[in-house]
């Protein structure tokens, strides 16, 4: 399914998006699948699969372990599409991954499998607009959206060049810092949502963790909320973790309706 | 020859792969060194505390003992001497003084075996800005008596603990850091790697040292050397003194760390060597050869030298040695280590094990005849802080 096509039937319903993060293989690749289901059964309405990398220097201690645990389950660029390639949803999935290994993977072939695994959108925190022409171009080639990020630090004449490059949804970096839970969301996420002119959708991440942050958000003006850490940190305890992916999913899908009510 | 700093790349290495949060901030520190870089007042100011504080200019010494047993005109470029007993606070200098005129208020760094911490240190008490040092958790242990002196300096180390605690995983986590507190703090990466505009600002800073040995030979010997040949980690002793020669018929010899041998396996590389044996990829902000698995993961590296224990390099080094300028090679533990004996038993100096490795290569290439008549070997530091891992060395021979 296109993003497009998923932010449009949310609008029609009066609804933001519940955009869920985990990284895939963590801890192993069938659990990977079980976890999908439970969050999609929790009101995922699009779920961004990490596919995990050995430096990531744009994630928190939180996901990183969960990227560790992935790695050392053994989960490669091979598995990862097929492990993808073999879930049965009827949602977006996004890969989101650093550029070394879609760099190493060449460009038209990451595309091109991406394409092939059912995979809807590309996010790549170290990938700033400047330097994504190339990926922008396979990406447009094989219909798949590139989706860029924007911080409360970026500039004016930055905002334009990244909007202009913009597909998917807009992926609206909430306060200063790398992935992770926090308790409060910065005062800074109104003001960039208001600072972001585009009719693109605009979701909203790094920090959210409960049903009223989520209603905050989308209250602020967002399309969407992005939620990784809490997820990954429920997958790092282990015990009964679907049950409490499917229970946290809904609670902040739950806040997200409640926000329109 | 000359990199202009509105591009950011060299040939199709280098560039900014970084989160967008930092992109403001490059581009900031782009403009900002674009201002000072020229600047008389800036200069004056940098000059006097590499004069006064560093101890500059470093000399150019006549190894000739070394020389007779090498059978090669051997000139040391003493960056030993230099305060702190390194190179690495010619960059720190640089970067403090911008931070200054920048106005900003924090220095936080990544270091490996803690020279360019104890740099960091250093340059952040002279003008007393406060300055924070990234550590792997292994590091810290390996070399505590670096902790110590950053600690005696008024830095504070914070010791990483994630992946595989070492120098990697300290860039890693000093970025995330620099994620957070970006408009408050300047990040002082250590070598010329990293985004622009970084591989190009540090390489500036460092390249005194090739202008003073411009100089100094041809006060002593009336012309150019025929080689000049450095150790190369992320590669900043390296570009520091081969960046002025770039245009002159010199030979530049760029050495890595050969470890324990050329070999890797899917998760490590028992060397350091990446301009050797490394893949083009992108790592902490740039793309450049790195040493990685076939999917694109980086690998561990390993070295006798924490120095050169890096799994990228420079992104300047990697085109220059992609368009034949700089010659890349390597020198082994073992060859490093016999060189380090070399130089202390003939010459009475005692050499990082980093340079070693410069003085190894010269041992092996001299007697081919390909390095020329006049070589000049850049001694990046002082072994003092080796002399752990030499005796270690010693024990397990016995």
């Amino acid at each position: 399914m296109k993003i497009s096509e998923k932010f449009n039937e949310l609008k029609n319903k009066k609804e933001g998006a519940l955009i869920a993060y985990i990284c895939a293989g963590d801890p192993t690749p069938e659990a990977t699948k079980e976890y999908v289901t439970a969050l999609v059964r929790g009101g995922a309405d699009i779920i961004e699969l990490g596919l995990p990398f050995s430096d990531p220097v744009a994630d928190g201690p939180t996901i990183q372990a969960g990227i560790e645990r992935a790695l050392n389950a053994g989960m490669t660029p091979d598995t990862y599409f097929k492990t993808v390639g073999s879930l049965k949803v009827h949602i977006p999935l996004v890969v989101m991954t650093y550029y070394n290994l879609i760099f190493k993977r060449g460009l038209p072939k990451f595309v091109k499998d991406c394409a092939a695994s059912g995979i809807s959108g590309i996010i790549v925190p170290d990938l700033p607009a400047e330097e994504s022409v190339e990926l922008a171009g396979f990406c447009k080639k094989y219909d798949i959206d590139l989706i860029f990020l924007v911080a409360p630090t970026t500039t004016e004449s930055r905002m334009e060049r990244i909007l202009v490059r913009r597909t998917g949804f807009i992926y609206l970096v909430a306060r200063l810092g790398v992935t992770g839970a926090r308790a409060d969301i910065a005062g800074s996420t109104r003001e960039l949502i208001e600072r972001v002119k585009t009719t693109t959708p605009k979701a909203v991440g790094f920090g959210i963790s409960n049903g009223k942050q989520a209603a905050d958000i989308i209250r602020a003006g967002a399309d969407g909320v992005i939620v990784g850490s809490a997820f990954v940190d429920i997958i790092a305890n282990g015990k009964d973790a679907a049950g409490k992916l499917e229970a946290l999913a809904k609670e902040l899908k739950d806040g997200i309706r409640a926000a329109h009510g | 020859m000359k990199q202009e700093l509105k591009s950011t790349k060299f040939g199709k290495y280098g560039g900014q792969f970084v989160p967008e949060v930092l992109m403001p901030a490059l581009e900031e520190l782009t403009e900002q060194y674009e201002k000072y870089k020229d600047d008389p007042v800036f200069n004056e100011e940098l000059d006097y505390y590499l004069r006064d504080f560093a101890g500059r200019p470093s000399p150019l010494y006549h190894a000739k003992r070394l020389s007779k047993e090498y059978g090669v005109k051997i000139y040391l470029k003493r960056e030993d001497l230099v305060h702190g007993g390194a190179h690495k606070l010619n960059n720190t200098l640089g970067q403090a003084l911008l931070t200054r005129y920048m106005g900003k208020k924090r220095i936080i760094a990544e270091t490996g075996a803690g020279q360019h911490g104890t740099a960091c240190a250093m340059a952040g008490a002279a003008f007393g800005i406060k300055t924070e040092v990234y550590m792997g958790a292994k590091d810290t242990v390996r070399q505590r008596m670096n902790v110590y002196r950053m600690e005696l300096m008024g830095a504070k180390v914070i010791p990483v603990k994630s992946g595989s605690q070492t120098l990697k995983d300290a860039i890693n986590e000093a970025m995330r850091d620099w994620v957070a507190n970006v408009e408050t703090t300047h990040y002082m990466i250590g070598s010329v790697v990293g985004p622009h505009p970084y591989p190009v600002m540090v390489r500036d800073f460092q390249s005194v040292i090739g202008k003073e040995v411009r100089a100094q030979i041809m006060d002593k010997e009336g012309r150019f050397p025929d080689s000049i040949v450095a150790c190369t980690g992320g590669g900043s002793n390296a570009m520091g003194i081969f960046h002025p020669f770039i245009g002159d018929d010199v030979q530049l010899f760029a050495v890595e760390a050969g470890g324990t041998g050329m070999k890797t396996t899917d998760k490590e590389a028992l060397h350091s060597a990446t301009l050797c044996a490394g893949e083009e990829g992108v790592l902490h902000g740039a793309r450049t050869k790195v040493l990685q698995n076939k999917y694109g993961q980086i690998l561990e590296s390993s070295s006798i030298a924490a120095g050169l224990d890096y799994a990228g390099v420079g992104p300047e080094l990697a085109y220059l040695a992609d368009i034949g300028r700089i010659k890349p090679c390597n020198s082994m533990d073992t060859e490093a280590l016999a060189a380090f004996h070399d130089l202390c038993r003939l010459e009475g100096i005692i050499p990082a094990l980093e340079s070693s490795h410069a003085v190894a290569f010269v041992k092996k290439a001299a007697a081919s005849g390909e390095l020329g008549d006049v070589v000049v070997i850049n001694i990046s530091g002082r072994g003092d802080k080796d002399l752990e891992t030499v005796l270690g060395v010693r024990h397990e021979n016995k």
